[in-house]
């Protein structure tokens, strides 16, 4: 046996084991990563959520809980609706085109909803995910406490945490510190006013 | 290496006995009885002791309190009423733990600042100043998650917009914001795991980097108001001529220090234990509620100047990325400030006015930015928070300049200021 020792191959075999053993801490990392993401319950609990919309009042709000989120359904006043399309000059994303909602809803525009009367949508600001409070009465600047929306308010939603504003259609204006309109979950209106959250298709009516 | 004791006293007895087996007198001559420190420190210096008492009360208080604590969403709320109003002294406890929090930050801030009076983090003191910034930011960390615990409406809604911080990454924004939940919302889960790594991980991880931080500290040797190397002058036992022992000189003037902190730490426990709603916010002593923000979303006010400079960046181009960013680099920007500050003395006693003026501009700035980060995001506030977002970074951006040609004075050769 040599006295000398081959310090390539003793390179090499160090190298050879810390890479394995690398491998081995990644692979033995997986289930503690894993571990952190939603769990079988939580995913069990976001079932859709059903509700009946037909007892709102026009220029009423009902908040709703889905996978743990508030979501607003607004039931819009007639004149509001007709008026959304009017001030596409202050929004930043007018036509929804960086927001988050299913295909349908952006393909009506400025109404952002199946039925324009009511608007669903989720109470999460896309800035830093605070629940936005209702101002859906136009030009009235002091209708939420501690905010001035300023002059010419055509209705919307107001956050209080950062002073993001958004439209009826939850469209937000320009220059706010959100950078997305109000994201619109998946959602079917089955008969009346019955909106099913959470799924693309209304499930069938049993006659 | 033999583990002989060094004189013939410390070889008999019991401390003999653990000497031969364990470093122990070693460890107390180097880091305490024979650890020659400067003889000029001033009040600046009591910082550092006081982060530690701090940091005791915190571990103590709150061990006892997860004694008595429940770390579920259902459970929690009530659990932190259960303390404070069943629990023998568990009032004392958590006011204890609560104030300690703001506390920390108080003698952190200040510790922090002397650092840039006197340029402690000069070399050859960069790592002891990096081992303290990781120790600030594991600090934020420990105090936001601890924050969520009571999960009254404010610590859910503050998990919720600094959890959503991480959504504004592009790409794995989403998936990422979702694993640190566990869910699809601020949830169960994810108080129980804060609690996880505020009672365990952080904590292990903050004491290891404290020990590296003063490690290092002791590798090197203590700065002082002078700015100068107390080492280069020597009596023939290689001691310091302007050096004393920290024990029994800084024990002992630590404990002052230690005893004038306690005074005005009971003072607060005892008669403003929310502090005018600074300490403990009003909307915390209301269960989480998911549907309902409460009016004014403001971190605790050590959070606040960074809180500030988040929202002082408004969104572009479709994400609010940006604001992240800049938050994020205020606390990268002090990693690198060794090496940002060119100027040959150290001291702020021999400077020049260009460095008084900015650290004076950057220290009103970092003031007003958290009074902003209080204020509601509209009228004046967010103007000012951005003038002062661009000066806090001014400060350090500009360094390798303006410290460069500032003017200085001689350094003396010994220290001063001291009978």
């Amino acid at each position: 046996m040599s006295e000398e020792v081959d310090h390539s191959r003793r390179r090499l075999l160090t190298a050879a084991t810390v890479g394995t053993g690398a491998i081995g801490v990644a692979f033995a990392a997986v289930p503690f990563l894993a571990s952190w993401k939603p769990s079988a319950r939580a995913k069990a609990l976001g079932a859709p959520v059903e509700v009946d919309a037909s007892k709102l009042e026009a220029g009423q709000m009902l908040k709703v809980v889905w996978r743990g989120q508030a979501v607003f359904v607004v039931r819009r006043v007639k004149g509001a609706v007709d008026q959304l399309s009017g001030h596409d000059a202050m929004l930043a994303d007018p036509a929804s085109d960086d927001s988050v909602q299913p295909d349908y809803i952006k393909a009506t525009g400025a109404a952002r909803a199946r039925n324009p009367e009511y608007w669903v949508g989720l109470a999460v600001c896309t800035h830093l995910g605070c629940s936005p409070l209702g101002a859906f009465q136009p030009n009235d600047s002091f209708q939420v406490a501690g905010a001035d929306l300023g002059a010419n308010w055509p209705g919307g939603f107001y956050c209080p945490c950062h002073g993001s504003k958004y439209d009826l259609s939850g469209r937000v204006f320009k220059s706010m510190p959100a950078p997305k309109n109000l994201a619109v979950p998946p959602y079917a209106i089955a008969a009346n006013a019955r909106i099913v959250i959470g799924v693309d298709d209304a499930p069938k009516a049993v006659s | 290496m033999a583990a002989a004791p060094e004189t013939a006293g410390t070889g008999k007895g019991l401390i003999g006995w653990i000497d031969e087996r364990f470093p122990l007198t070693k460890l107390w001559k180097e880091h305490v009885a024979e650890y020659y420190a400067p003889k000029n420190f001033n009040f600046w210096y009591f910082f550092g002791a006081l982060s530690l008492v701090v940091l005791a009360n915190q571990l103590v208080t709150g061990i006892f309190l997860t004694m008595s604590y429940k770390p579920s969403a259902a459970e929690a709320f009530a659990s932190v009423e259960y303390i404070m109003r069943d629990v023998e002294w568990g009032w004392l406890i958590r006011y204890m733990h609560s104030t300690g929090a703001s506390a920390f930050f108080i003698v952190v801030y200040l510790h922090m600042f002397r650092a840039l009076l006197y340029g402690s983090h000069r070399r050859p003191r960069e790592l002891v100043w990096i081992f303290g910034c990781l120790i600030f930011l594991l600090l934020m960390a420990e105090a936001f998650m601890g924050y969520v615990l009571p999960w009254g409406n404010m610590s859910y809604w503050g998990a919720q917009v600094i959890v959503s911080l991480f959504s504004s990454l592009p790409i794995i924004g989403g998936t990422l914001v979702e694993w640190i939940r566990g869910d699809y919302n601020i949830a169960d889960p994810t108080l129980n795991r804060f609690f996880a790594l505020h009672v365990a991980a952080l904590p292990l991880a903050l004491v290891f980097l404290v020990v590296a931080h003063i490690m290092a500290l002791h590798e090197v040797g203590s700065n002082n108001p002078d700015g100068i190397d107390i080492k280069k002058y020597k009596d023939d036992k290689g001691r310091p001529l302007d050096g004393v022992p920290f024990h029994p000189y800084y024990t002992v003037k630590d404990t002052l220090g230690v005893a004038g902190f306690l005074m005005i730490f009971a003072a607060v426990i005892f008669f403003a234990p929310n502090f005018f709603g600074l300490f403990l916010e009003s909307p915390n002593f209301e269960p989480a509620n998911p549907l309902q923000t409460p009016p004014d979303i403001t971190p605790v006010w050590y959070f606040t100047p960074f809180y500030a400079m988040l929202r002082a960046i408004p969104s572009a181009f479709g994400t609010q990325v940006w604001g992240v960013m800049v938050m994020g680099a205020a606390i990268v920007v002090l990693f690198f400030v060794p090496w940002l500050d060119r100027s040959p003395v150290r001291s702020i006693r021999y400077k020049g006015p260009i460095y008084k003026t900015m650290l004076a501009v950057f220290s009103v700035s970092f003031v007003i930015l958290a009074v902003c980060g209080m204020k509601p995001p509209s009228g004046i506030y967010p103007i000012l928070a951005r003038v002062c977002t661009a000066l806090y970074f001014a400060f350090f951006l500009l360094m390798p300049w303006y410290t460069k040609f500032d003017s200085v004075q001689p350094v003396p050769e010994r220290v001063t200021g001291h009978a």
